[in-house]
């Protein structure tokens, strides 16, 4: 009787957590999509055109292009990019790093500030921490 | 009698420029082409509205286009970014790539002659201030198209975005190979400068580009539309 009871319990309490979780999961997931909605209006607007609405390097400028541009959802080839290339990059462009000119120079678009931002939210594409 | 004088001229001088803008043009301008083109220089220059608006600004068109190709456009209108503008709006997910999605693309409407000679007339008027478009800024000089073709290719990265000729080259901007027909020297020259001059938010990056390159591309681009698009 004892033993039922508290299997009932721990039941009700597993029960509990995955049902809170799945109250959880979706509150993280749009916590972080208003963290990142500048950023993302932002890349949809200016990088989308060659790293694509999917974020997987297949724009709609690719097609033609000499270079590939990146594929943000690459956890591997993206961790391997310290953050202040990532920073110099979006800023000066791609010649500033040894990288293709076709990569151009928005710091005349964005800011600073919003440079930090879509940093910030190419490592959440990723998935790939905060680099070295 | 002097001051009366010196006030009537002073209002000719008023009057002038806008009884010049009150014609049949300027009222196809405002009753049919604002809904999607701003004819004024708007106060709001956010990213919001650039994702809003269905159509180039237009408030400078006098400095931009050449007045017989805006004759001709308006009679027959078609499509000169590939993936429309803005382009963002326009795309889906392909098997390979991002294609064009044409479905929520309107096609611009269609002018009778004279509504069209009217309107590019009208068009023609606004001109762009001094500090947007500095007349003669482009020298005029010839390029050699084998250099320009290399520079606007491998050297600038331009046909990234746009394409030199049809079906090679980017769709997010504006095909060039109609440029030379399409618009003046010293607005491709102005715009390639600082295209954030023009539209603090424009999805085209300022390549930072020093004097004698900036001539060598607009003298490059213009000659294309001679060349290619013939």
């Amino acid at each position: 009787m004892m033993t039922n009871s508290r299997q009932l319990a721990s039941t009700f309490s597993l029960a509990g957590l995955a049902l809170a979780s799945c109250f959880m999961l979706p509150a993280n997931a749009a916590a972080a999509d208003e963290q990142y909605a500048k950023a993302a209006r932002n890349y949809d607007t200016y990088c989308a055109q060659c790293h694509g609405i999917n974020r997987n390097g297949r724009g709609i400028n690719s097609r033609d292009m000499s270079v590939q541009p990146r594929d943000h959802t690459d956890a591997k080839g993206m961790g391997d990019i310290p953050e202040n290339e990532i920073l110099k990059v979006i800023k000066e462009g791609g010649l500033a790093v040894n990288k293709s000119v076709l990569m151009p120079a928005w710091g005349n678009v964005m800011s600073d500030t919003e440079i930090r931002e879509m940093a910030a939210y190419l490592r959440h594409v990723c998935n790939c921490g905060s680099g070295k | 009698m002097n001051r009366h004088l010196l006030a009537a001229l002073g209002l000719g001088l008023i009057a002038g420029p806008a009884l010049a803008a009150d014609g049949i043009g300027a009222g196809l301008l405002k009753s049919q082409c604002i809904g999607c083109h701003a004819i004024a220089k708007p106060e709001n220059t956010s990213l919001d509205r650039l994702w809003e608006r269905k159509g180039p600004d237009l408030y400078y068109a006098g400095s931009k286009f050449n007045k017989p190709w805006l004759e001709k456009w308006l009679q027959n209108p078609v499509r000169i970014r590939p993936a429309g503008e803005l382009y963002a709006r326009h795309v889906k997910g392909g098997t390979k790539e991002d294609v064009v999605d044409e479905s929520g693309m309107a096609p611009h409407p269609k002018l009778p002659k004279a509504d069209a000679e009217a309107v590019a007339e009208a068009l023609m008027a606004l001109v762009a201030p001094a500090e947007l478009v500095s007349k003669g800024a482009f020298k005029g000089e010839k390029v050699s198209m084998a250099m320009g073709g290399m520079f606007f290719g491998k050297l600038r990265g331009c046909g990234a975005c746009h394409m030199a000729k049809p079906g090679f080259g980017g769709a997010s901007g504006a095909e060039l190979y109609t440029a030379g027909e399409r618009l003046q020297g010293d607005y491709i020259y102005s715009y390639i400068k600082n295209p954030q001059q023009f539209d603090p938010r424009i999805w085209m990056p300022t390549l930072n580009l020093a004097e004698p390159d900036l001539q060598r591309l607009t003298g490059y681009i213009l000659q294309l539309g001679a060349t290619e698009a013939k």
